[in-house]
């Protein structure tokens, strides 16, 4: 019998359901409340719940630290180039209408939004993740006694 | 405040919160303390929701209630469990500093707006134009959305960057494997990290051409038994 047997199985059930939370709340945040910042957030938390149970290193080779270096850089990278998309089409930094300028509903806008949100999202998730290895690694395992 | 539901639900989060915030301050177990952070993070997430700030909401409870908390639960289990005791004359500094600082506060309370005041600074000038102007330019329902990314999008650039400096000065302090800089905490006695640090590996290399074998060899058998080792360097 593996110990906190009951406390796997309901994160094994929660994290999926945590993740998909997450996504459903960066890509709705455009018409309920939520963005890039609060779906990074839960994202990490979906993983941070798994590396508790389960252990940082078991969590490491689900999501690996090359893949937070990058998604990380890739974050930032999306979001200022949106803005530099937008200079070569010929607007301001940050002025996603050049990219739909006919659209009578603002689609440029949309996509823009999107787009940075998209890499607030990435930016947000790896810092978190960042920050929890960093410190994560170095505490071992919950003993009985800080239950 | 509205209706009295209303009105009894806001009373009963603040009692809520003060309760916590006593017991956080009163209690002695540290996992406790850290769960009852999580837990004040929490109501005030549901305050914030009976205030109509849905998205300072979501932040709280993602953030407060659970990053911070796992955060806070880490640094926990690193640092020790006693604490030097504290003289009451050495109280009587920060508590003067709070019954000051909360004087002061009630002092403002008089010249604040009245909670869903049309006319306050926070509702009329600017916030009544983005409110106006997203119907119009940016086709969303969400106005937080559309001021964070849009009409504020370069505020929200610095945001990110921020957060990614965050990030980037743990992972250069820290690494992400946790064996980088000398590591000694020894909570309840347990050694936590045992493994020697780089900047010492890079040291021994570095000393390595003009020392001898026998030296380094002799160095790197002591490193794992010494405890205090690495202090100097």
């Amino acid at each position: 019998m593996s110990p906190h047997l009951i406390l796997k199985v309901v994160a094994k059930m929660l994290i999926p359901l945590i993740a998909l939370f997450g996504f459903y709340v960066q890509f709705h945040g455009d018409f309920g409340p939520g963005g890039g910042f609060q779906a990074g957030v839960i994202l990490a938390a979906a993983v941070i719940l798994y590396a508790l149970i389960f252990g940082v290193d078991a969590a490491k080779k689900a999501v690996p630290e090359s893949w937070i270096r990058i998604g990380m850089s890739f974050g930032v990278l999306l979001y200022g180039g949106t803005g530099v998309a937008t200079w070569f089409l010929g607007g301001n930094f940050l002025d996603y209408t050049v990219f739909a300028p006919h659209s009578t509903h603002a689609a440029g806008q949309h996509w823009g939004i999107f787009a940075v949100e998209l890499g607030v999202l990435c930016t947000v998730t790896c810092a978190m993740l960042a920050i929890f290895y960093a410190f994560g690694s170095r505490i071992p395992e919950l003993s009985d006694e800080d239950w | 405040m509205g209706s009295s539901p209303e009105l009894i639900l806001n009373l009963g989060l603040m009692a809520m919160l003060i309760v916590v915030a006593f017991a956080v301050v009163r209690m002695r177990s540290l996992f406790a303390i850290v769960m009852l952070q999580g837990v004040y993070s929490l109501l005030s997430a549901a305050w914030f929701v009976s205030l109509d700030a849905v998205d300072v909401a979501f932040t709280e409870a993602a953030v407060g209630a659970g990053i911070s908390t796992v955060l806070m639960l880490g640094a926990m289990l690193l640092t020790d469990r006693n604490a030097k005791p504290i003289s009451v004359r050495q109280k009587m500094g920060p508590f003067l500093i709070v019954v000051v600082a909360g004087l002061a506060m009630f002092y403002a309370i008089g010249d604040m707006p009245a909670y869903g005041d049309a006319m306050s600074p926070a509702n009329a000038y600017i916030g009544a134009e983005y409110i106006e102007a997203t119907k119009r330019e940016i086709f969303l329902p969400n106005v937080v959305t559309a001021v964070l990314a849009s009409y504020r999008g370069f505020d929200t650039f610095g945001e990110t960057v921020v957060i990614f400096m965050a990030g980037l000065g743990i992972m250069l302090l820290l690494g992400l494997d946790g064996k980088a800089g000398q590591w000694r905490a020894k909570p309840n006695g347990r050694n936590i990290c045992t493994s020697s640090p780089p900047a010492r590996k890079m040291a021994s290399a570095l000393e390595a051409p003009v020392a001898t074998k026998k030296r380094t060899v002799k160095k790197a058998t002591k490193k794992p038994k010494s405890k205090t080792a690495g202090t100097k360097s």
